[in-house]
């Protein structure tokens, strides 16, 4: 292992493993990506730093200023360990029902939480934030659903470290939140080959919507229709809380203990597996098992987590 | 061929307060063209003056999302379910 002067350093390369033994079809291979493996210990940490010096080269943000995100926790916690590194205080608007160890691990690196209604999920979240934005002209606004230095981090990082490690990808699955990782990642590869699929799993809309008064209250990130997200995906498809935790739980066989949004991208993979004849599907896992423990996914009765899973946002 | 259509609780209000109702189409299009014309404040809501799915409607044949098939071509079968969402923020943000 090299020696590196920096946990900034440590975002990013992390490995991919084989997890075919739980493919439906023979004929096909399914490849995991590991972003659990970040030091922040999620693929959210390829954005944090990413966004953030993307700011210090234009001169947007200076040492002691305040930043302002709205994140359901991931990105908020990549950006509280970059905040913490280098100097800037971090404000985050979050749903109030997020597992608890997302807003434990917000403290833990000192950023401020500022509760967005649990009923209006991460839209909430994204309106309360754009409204305090504009409210603080002095605050940075980050913003990662239209920064380009989100689908950035994927188009440099992620998605040459799989076309470097597996070059004979047919299909690339992951969730689409932000769309960075699809758009980012999807995009360079299909620059390196033009017949790489790439699929989009969403969790269920559920009770998340029913918090919009009309139509216009919807939301489609600007980064999805900056990169043309509606030709570069080539499939979107739902994955429902039940089949995540199920193939959560199947993935301990092969000694993966990973976030249920892993499980939701597992799932689509294996959808994909038994609809295509051969091929080989990377899918990112975008990060590991620790933050979920208090919701019982692994150990509690599949029914009532899944009873849940439909209230909590754990995606 | 009647198919169930789920209507989001933002479009209730258009089509008589029910979460579900029964429209007959061969394909996404036939469906909602007439579910428009049982229920009349339905046909603003989910097209554009283009004739396209409006920006913030999503709709699914089963869990599929009908942008990436054929559109308002993609075909329906007996027992298969459409449902009409609007676009919101992802989760894992």
């Amino acid at each position: 292992m090299a020696l590196y002067t920096s946990v900034l350093d440590l975002i990013g390369n992390t490995p991919m493993v084989e997890v075919s033994e739980l493919s439906p079809n023979p004929q096909v291979r399914i490849l995991m990506k590991l972003e659990g493996q970040n030091p922040g210990g999620s693929v959210k940490d390829r954005i944090a730093k990413s966004m953030i010096e993307e700011a210090e080269k234009d001169g947007s943000i200076r040492p002691g200023q305040v930043l302002l995100e709205p994140s359901s926790g991931n990105t908020g916690i990549g950006l509280a360990m970059v905040c913490r590194i280098k100097g800037y205080r971090l404000k985050v608007v979050m749903p109030a029902n997020v597992s608890v160890e997302r807003r434990q691990l917000l403290e833990l690196w000192g950023a401020e939480i500022i509760d967005s209604p649990a009923a209006e999920g991460s839209n909430g979240a994204v309106r309360r934030a754009r409204q305090m934005a504009e409210e603080n002209p002095d605050w940075a606004f980050l913003y990662q659903y239209a920064n380009p230095a989100n689908p950035k981090a994927h188009f440099e990082g992620t998605g040459p470290e799989i076309w470097q490690d597996c070059p004979e990808v047919t299909h690339f699955v992951a969730g689409l939140g932000t769309s960075g990782t699809l758009m980012g990642t999807g995009r360079y590869l299909k620059t390196r080959n033009p017949d790489i699929q790439v699929w989009a799993i969403e969790p269920p809309a559920g009770e998340l919507v029913d918090g919009l008064r009309n139509l216009d209250d919807g939301y489609v990130p600007p980064i999805f229709t900056d990169n043309d997200g509606y030709n570069l995906l080539d499939r979107k498809t739902v994955i429902g809380p039940r089949e995540s935790i199920e193939w959560l739980r199947r993935l301990a066989d092969v000694g993966i203990f990973a976030g249920i949004s892993t499980g939701s991208a597992m799932a689509g993979a294996v959808r994909c597996a038994s609809q295509i004849e051969s091929g080989t599907v990377v899918i990112v896992s975008p990060d590991g098992g620790w933050k979920y423990l208090s919701t019982g996914a692994w150990t509690e009765d599949l029914d009532a987590v899944v009873e849940r899973a439909r209230h909590t946002l754990y995606f | 061929m009647a198919i169930t259509v789920r209507i989001p609780t933002v479009l209730r209000a258009h089509a008589g307060g029910k979460s579900s109702v029964e429209a007959e189409g061969a394909t996404v299009g036939e469906v909602l063209k007439d579910l428009a014309s049982r229920y009349p404040g339905m046909s603003g809501q989910l097209l554009g003056e283009d004739g396209n799915l409006h920006r913030f409607v999503n709709v699914y044949v089963d869990d599929d999302d009908v942008r990436y098939l054929d559109k308002l071509y993609t075909t329906v079968r007996e027992g298969q379910v459409v449902s009409i969402l609007p676009a919101v923020a992802g989760g894992g943000a």
